[in-house]
């Protein structure tokens, strides 16, 4: 057991399971002798070779078609993409070929790889750094979407991922990288796919969030007796853990920096309104990011729902 | 300073059977009579299997379909020179393609009457579905090829496109990365001058497309794809090659779509007959037709049984194809991922599926 951030821990992942799997092959811009921009695969070229690390040319595109035919071949790339605003480029890619072709052939292929991207607000890059575009992902049939928000899970989950049959995306909280620090255990350990976590028990409120913006959800609920669920699989995502929560509690509100409208807490809201309305004792609520482009630095802090919009929710979920 | 040259460019173009059905003396050899008779059986096949599926989206039978008429030379002689362990990466005009490497033709028909079974390649083979995007599968097959590099298998991949695809990003980044890696994979590039009303001259101000590899760092070529011996010569020497780890080739198969786009397409609204008939006086099977009677391996008879040989397995390949069960409903869900979620059970026993 060490105090790992989530840089550390997803390196961490990236070591044990390369160590496990030799078809384990990581692909991007920088990620050899630079370890990544982020730094996240430091020192996996020197321990696995120019074979394994392998720096691509700048081409999102080529990254990730290559790697559906690497993968459809038998290796298992984990691809990583700069930030989530260079990976439009491939969304081709993604969509019409790695999330179908399962489908296509009736199972006689597959494309088992894993996307890793860098998403969200909070540390001031340039444009185009800051997307939290999950919800394009979550709509489409076919691919996975994680988001960890620890370093334990970040560990366990990357892990899951790697070891999954299906194309996984795998969407870092980069303002979260190195802002927490936590034990995560040494060996193997995995943190399942498809499963949602209750960071806290509660009794008069449920908050579902992912990433970054479940510690602002949490840091806002002091002070309120709620129940508060890391959903950490986007796709496909734990609904009975979702009702579970709500039946006991009454009320939900969701937070998340991505686009209120189509965004996944519409899908989130959604499902409670069909399964389980009649335990609601108030509205559902979504705390989210503003109908607009993802701002640079100055106005950054404008853009991500702020402690006070998210009390706000949650104290108008409690006058009911 | 001068300027100086730091770079030359050669763009080769191969024919071994001319139009005339003569063939050149030195480079006949290198492809044995007996290979250029059985691409010979195998076009006359390809081109009873396209014959066959226009007319049955004629007769509502099957749905939109993509003809290969004029291509078979390109498809057949390419396809061949494959072996069963390279992966093949078609676009959806690849009719001939998959009838030479002897994919069930009615899994084909199943498939353009809209079954996705009959995409569901035979263990034996590795043909990926076809891409039905233009252009997108090359970095496909690029990945495939790469991929057994690092495996250390002694294969290649090809793969099929149009010269439409060449134009895309897709066709570029995947074979950059062909070059910068030295991956074992063929690009085929079936040049038949139009992308549906687009002409050749229109999608790209290059003088060929075979000269696009250059940029890459490797070598392209332009064959007659309208003579299948260099066709079939091209792509085993870039398979060659490929294969003792010289890296990627681009083969551009200059040939003819003689037919429309698709059984939805009218090609008489962008294009001249005289055009069309200029090419079809140049169609693939007359030139062999004349070399083989040159050879004395021809004769009215010998062709005559061929294709009727042809006619009867694919009759006997569409009986098989109409006679088949309708899919089963839960299908459509059960392959979207290696298991099924706990939401698509749901959806599943809703619909009353797959119990």
């Amino acid at each position: 057991m060490g105090k790992l951030n989530i840089v550390g821990a997803i390196n961490s992942a990236l070591f044990e399971e390369m160590g496990r799997d030799s078809d384990v092959i990581i692909i991007g811009e920088d990620v050899g002798r630079d370890g990544g921009v982020f730094r996240v695969t430091e020192g996996l070229l020197e321990r696995f070779g120019p074979d394994r690390v392998i720096d691509t040319p700048l081409s999102e595109l080529g990254i990730i078609g290559a790697a559906v035919g690497l993968a459809a071949y038998g290796m298992k790339p984990v691809a990583e993409i700069q930030f989530m605003g260079f990976l439009y480029a491939g969304l081709e890619q993604i969509f019409s070929h790695a999330a179908r072709i399962r489908s296509r052939s009736r199972g006689r292929f597959s494309v088992p790889m894993v996307i890793r991207t860098p998403y969200g607000i909070g540390i001031k890059p340039p444009e185009l750094h800051s997307e939290s575009s999950e919800a394009l992902f979550c709509h489409m049939p076919g691919i996975k979407v994680v988001v960890p928000s620890t370093p334990y899970n970040a560990k366990g989950l990357l892990k899951s991922a790697i070891r999954d049959p299906d194309t996984v995306l795998f969407m870092e909280p980069s303002r979260l990288y190195r802002s927490i620090k936590a034990d995560v255990p040494d060996g193997d350990y995995v943190v399942p796919l498809g499963r949602a976590s209750i960071l806290q028990e509660g009794k008069d409120l449920t908050v579902v969030s992912w990433g970054t913006m479940l510690h602002k959800a949490a840091e806002a609920a002091e002070g309120f007796d709620a129940e508060i669920i890391d959903l950490m699989t986007l796709k496909p995502f734990d609904e009975e853990a979702i009702l579970t929560s709500v039946k006991k509690t009454g009320r939900l509100v969701i937070v998340h920096e991505a686009p209120r409208i189509a965004g996944f807490g519409a899908e989130v809201a959604a499902l409670v309104a069909e399964e389980a309305i009649e335990y609601l004792k108030a509205p559902i609520l979504r705390v989210a990011g503003f109908e607009a482009v993802v701002p640079m630095a100055r106005l950054e802090d404008f853009y991500m729902p702020s402690l006070e919009r998210i009390k706000k929710a949650y104290e108008r979920v409690m006058r009911y | 300073m001068p300027l100086e040259i730091i770079e030359k460019i050669e763009v080769k173009r191969l024919q071994i059977i001319n139009e005339r059905g003569e063939a050149d003396p030195e480079l006949i050899p290198s492809v044995s009579d007996e290979e250029i008779t059985r691409c010979f059986e195998a076009m006359i096949l390809a081109r009873v299997f396209n014959q066959r599926a226009l007319s049955l989206q004629r007769e509502g039978r099957i749905g939109t379909y993509a003809s290969i008429l004029g291509q078979e030379a390109s498809q057949v002689g390419s396809a061949r020179a494959f072996s069963d362990d390279d992966w093949l990466f078609p676009s959806f005009r690849e009719s001939g393609v998959l009838v030479a490497k002897g994919y069930p033709m009615w899994m084909l028909y199943r498939y353009w009457a809209g079954d996705e079974r009959g995409m569901k390649c035979p263990e034996g083979l590795n043909i990926f579905p076809m891409s039905v995007p233009v252009g997108t599968h090359v970095p496909h097959a690029m990945g495939a090829a790469w991929a057994m590099k690092l495996k250390g298998h002694r294969k290649a991949a090809g793969v099929y496109f149009g010269d439409g695809g060449s134009s895309k990003g897709d066709f570029h980044e995947g074979l950059n990365f062909a070059g910068v890696f030295k991956a074992p994979v063929v690009f085929l590039c079936q040049n038949n001058q139009w992308a549906i009303s687009v002409p050749r001259s229109s999608q790209t101000a290059a003088k060929t497309i075979a000269q696009k590899a250059s940029a890459h760092g490797f070598e392209g070529i332009q064959v007659d794809g309208n003579d299948v011996a260099a066709v079939y010569k091209a792509t085993k020497d870039a398979l060659e090659k490929a294969k003792n780890n010289g890296g990627p080739t681009l083969i551009e198969c200059f040939t003819y779509r003689l037919d429309d786009h698709t059984t939805s397409d009218d090609a008489s609204r962008y294009r001249s007959k005289e055009e069309v008939e200029a090419w079809r006086a140049k169609e693939p099977l007359l030139r062999l037709r004349l070399y083989l009677e040159k050879i004395g391996k021809w004769t009215k008879g010998y062709e005559e049984s061929v294709t009727k040989k042809a006619e009867e397995s694919v009759d006997a390949e569409i009986k098989k194809a109409e006679a088949f069960p309708p899919p089963d409903p839960a299908d459509l869900i059960r392959y979207t991922y290696a298991e099924l979620t706990l939401r698509q059970k749901k959806e599943m026993k809703e619909s009353g599926w797959g119990s």
